[in-house]
Parts: structure tokens; sequence; C-alpha cells
């Protein structure tokens, strides 16, 4: 009769669940640290709101100083546009989809494509971007390198579709159908209903698809980094060359050190704010949507 | 005194190419009158009805073929859409639109086909038709509130509201109380009694007592057949046919 006997196999799982549930925002919360202690420094030598606001990136020792404003500015851009040309895609996706053809073989195949593109490694949009998508771009003669801020929103928007569109479809669908009937009896056409009852209901559930969708735009790494021209200037317009937050680290952090390094952790600390707040404002508002069905 | 507005001739619906849901109905609808349909779970009385406002021009696969004369016209050879703005419908459960407040529910019928109308009007018709359901006094001081927060009768009564402000000729009830507890379900077939003067009423039930209650007259349909139809009381007290004798005694359905 020792007391170890006490220990049930149910409460020993119990143990096991516990911890390894606790381990995931344990982990999270040693990446939070380490990114906040690594730049220090950084906030330290310039001032919290100097390196949010500064454009300047100089390596020259002695006088080094580094800013993080053009690579916010090329993530806001490149995200911005990406959003832009996601949602007319987007969105007739999941009308096709979600209304016109619901339940179809044909939606259900598209469907299935659509997801797939989700599904596709960054790096092959990357290369596809730099060797198909690129020469495009400097044959219309819309920018002489043919990288830049352009070029990789389109291919961003190409990647942001699958998220958009499928959450979407899912909202669409869910409107329900004796909504869609009460308003046909009450003399209303397609388009009407459409924009009028199905839209409206479904609207903060498609908003939040679209949030997501940013979220996921704004820390894309690798097909910006092939793609957006690494320059570190505070781009001039949408045919430039430029660095989101994203690319500068994952082109920098290799050679750096010292301040460097630590403005790199800086600009990555500020990166996972961002996209933290854009991902939590999205899912309270699919939460809401769901309580209130 | 007893003129017919809808006359059906030999209204034939199918889902698929092999199955009949309606069968060869014929039947003449008494304008002001409350006609009800009545019959067990599959008999296709939802079917008929939702007929009568081509609802069932929404789905490709339903074919129907016949004839419904409303006002000696044929509906199945009108636009939809000008067919539902004279025959309103009413749903088994409560759809409010609830991106829409109070107000805007009873406008829907409005503001969906883009009918503009001033503000005089719009608060005219609000006012009038709240009142003809019975909800105005309940709901005049949260017209801007929205219309899912209203109890499930209330709900029902403002979807009436809502098919009448277009002032259709025919009202069509497909089971509208049976989502409903009984008080509010009383309230409801105390409200049909009124309005039969203003729009003529065709209401599907599964509950007898409610066909006996409000009804003028009657349909008993089974298996897609229309088996007895005559006036209420005569089709309840004398049925000519064994079926509508059995399912009214209660030994199926």
């Amino acid at each position: 009769m020792t007391k170890t006997i006490k220990l049930s196999p149910d409460s020993g799982f119990k143990i096991v669940l516990t911890s390894a549930a606790v381990f995931v925002p344990l982990v999270c919360g040693a990446v939070v640290l380490s990114l906040v202690t690594n730049s220090v420094d950084a906030f330290g030598k310039f001032g919290f709101f100097g390196f949010l606001f500064s454009s300047e990136w100089s390596q020259t020792p002695g006088s080094e100083s580094y800013g993080a404003l053009p690579f916010i500015l090329g993530t806001l851009l490149t995200t911005l546009l990406a959003l832009i040309l996601c949602v007319p895609f987007s969105l007739s996706i999941a009308l096709f989809n979600g209304e016109y053809y619901k339940g179809t073989t044909l939606a259900k195949t598209l469907g299935t494509i659509v997801d797939l593109l989700a599904g596709i490694p960054s790096v092959i949009y990357g290369l596809w971007g730099f060797y198909v998508l690129r020469p495009i771009v400097m044959t219309l003669g819309l920018s002489p390198q043919g990288s830049g801020i352009l070029t990789a929103s389109l291919v961003l928007t190409i990647m942001i579709i699958p998220y958009a569109a499928s959450l979407s479809t899912e909202f669409i669908k869910m409107v329900p159908a004796n909504l869609k009937e009460g308003a046909y009896s009450l003399g209303a056409t397609r388009a009407e209903v459409l924009g009028k009852i199905v839209f409206p209901t479904a609207g903060s559930g498609i908003f939040s698809a679209f949030i997501l969708a940013v979220g996921r735009a704004l820390g894309e790494t690798m097909t910006v980094t092939m793609l957006i021209g690494n320059t570190n200037q505070i781009p001039g317009s949408i045919y430039d060359t430029g660095n989101s937050m994203a690319s500068i680290v994952a082109n920098q952090f290799g050679e750096a050190d010292g301040l460097k390094l630590s403005s790199l952790f800086a600009i990555a600390l500020i990166l996972f704010v961002i996209t933290a707040i854009i991902n939590i404002i999205g899912k309270i508002i699919i939460r809401r949507n769901a309580i209130k069905r | 005194m007893d003129t017919n507005i809808i006359s059906i001739k030999n209204l034939n619906i199918s889902y698929t190419s092999s199955v009949m849901s309606v069968k060869n109905v014929s039947a003449d609808i008494r304008q002001n009158q409350i006609t009800a349909i009545m019959g067990p779970s599959g008999c296709g009385k939802s079917t008929l009805l939702r007929a009568l406002n081509r609802m069932h021009s929404l789905y490709k696969n339903i074919t129907v073929t016949g004839q419904i004369l409303l006002e000696n016209q044929n509906i199945l050879e009108m636009p939809d859409i000008a067919v539902r703005r004279k025959i309103g419908m009413v749903f088994q459960q409560p759809n409010p639109f609830p991106t829409m407040s109070i107000a805007e529910n009873v406008m829907a019928g409005y503001t969906l086909s883009g009918i503009r109308t001033n503000r005089q009007r719009r608060a005219e018709i609000i006012e009038t038709t709240l009142k003809s359901v019975g909800l105005w006094d309940e709901v005049k001081d949260v017209l801007t509130k929205r219309g899912t927060f209203l109890s499930g009768g209330q709900q029902q009564r403002l979807c009436i509201a809502r098919a009448l402000a277009l002032k259709p000729k025919v009202l069509l009830m497909d089971e509208p109380t049976s989502a409903l507890d009984p008080i509010a379900t009383a309230r409801i077939e105390e409200l049909l009694l009124q309005l039969k003067n203003e729009v003529t009423i065709v209401i599907v039930t599964h509950n007898m007592g409610q066909a006996r209650r409000i009804a003028s007259r009657s349909m008993f349909m089974y298996l897609g057949e229309l088996i007895e139809y005559d006036e209420t009381e005569r089709l309840f007290t004398s049925p000519s046919h064994q079926q509508t004798k059995a399912y009214l005694a209660g030994h199926f359905g």
C-alpha cells in the first residue's frame, strides 16, 4: 500500500497532456522574449520611434545607422497591393463555389485546385515569379529590372487568393437557404439577393477571411525576398525595388552582428507584433460570427 | 361572393424525372378565404404551395407542368418576380433578415428591389403593416433594433408584415406555426382570421386542429394526389374518401 498506487493511469495521461499543452505557449513566450532582448540594443541606440521612422541603413563602421521605415513601407505596400488584387478574384471564386455552382462537381474541383495553391511551397512561387513573371514585367516595360514591389505583389496575390477564397466560400455557403428564399419570395432578383442578403449576412466572415489573408501576406518571406529586388531605400513607386521586413531579415541575418543584428531582431519584433494583431483581429471577428449563428 | 382567385389545372411537379411529387392536381382557391392544405409528411403539400409563387424556378431540377391561373393569367408563363410581388410567402422557420432592423425588415420587399419610397410613405407603410399584424404596440419603440431580437412568434408576425407590406393578393404560408408555442400559435391564427378580409390565404399545415379552426376550405393530399377538397366543416364531419377519414381519425400520418 504505497502512495504511488494512487497515481492511476488516467492521471498520468492527464499530466502528459497538460505538459504538452503548456509547452507550446512556453515556446511562444520564449520566442517573444528573445526577440525583445535581442532588439534592446537597437531600440536603445536609435530610440523606439527613431528606429521606426528612420530610413537610413548604413553599415559604415563607426557611423552605423539603421532604421525600419523602408522595410515597414515595403511590407505594407506589397501587402496592400496583393490585397487589392486578390479581392475580385477571391470574391468571384467564393460566389462561384459557394452560391452559383454550390455542391456541384465543378465547384468541388475548383475548390480543391484553389486549396492546392495554398500548399505549394513559397520557393516554387518565387522561382516561377523570377523566371516567368519577371521577364513579362520587363517586356511590358513596367520596370527595367523586372523585380520590385509590383512583381512581388503579383505573386503574393496568387499566394493569398486560396486563403481569402476558401474561407469566403464557407461563409457564403453558410448563409441560410431560408433567408435567400425569403428574399426571393419578396420579388428580389438573384443579384439583389446576393448584394443585399448574402453579402451583408456573410460580410463580417468575408472580412475576416481577408484579414487572415493579409496576415499571410505580411509575413511571406521567400517569395518576396526572391522578387522584391532587395534595395534598402523607400520605394518611390510600385515599379521600384525595395525590401520588406521579412526580406531584409532573410537577406542579411547571415552576415550581421552587433548593432545590425539587433536592428534585424527589432524589425522581426515589429513584424511579429503587426502579424499577431492582424491575426487576433481576424480570429475575434470569426468567433463573434460563430456565436451569432 | 365566392369568386375564385386562383385556379390550379392539371398541375404536375417532379424533382426527378421518375418520381412525381404532385400528381395531376386541379383545384380552385376562393378569394378572401383561408384555404388549408393538409396531409402527412411527403404528401406534396409544401411542393404544391411553393409552386404558387414559382419558388420551384430557383431550382433547376424541378419541373412543373400544367396551369396555375391567377385571375385568369397563367403564372407559369409570367416572370417570377411579377408573380412573387402578387403572391407573398411566409415560411416554416421565422426568417427575418438578420442584418436589418425591424423597420428595414418590413420595408425589405421595397429596398431589395430598389423601389424608392419617401420618408413619409415609408413611415406609413411600416406603421400600418405592423398594426395589421398586431406588432406595432410591441415594437414601435425599438424599430431600429434587429428583427432577430424578437421572440419566435413576434419574428413570424414580422415576416407576415414583410410579405403584406407589398400588398399581395395572396399570402402563402408553409406551416407558419410549427416552430411556435401554443400561445404564439393562437395569436397568429387569430391574426390570419382578421387578415383574410384583405388577402387570400393558403396555408399548409400538418395540424388538423389548425385547419379546422381557421380554414373555410381544406384540401387533403396523400402521396402527391389531391384526395379530397371541400368546405372544412364537411371534410371533417363527413369525408367522402376512406383515406381522408382514416387520416382525420389518426390512423396514419
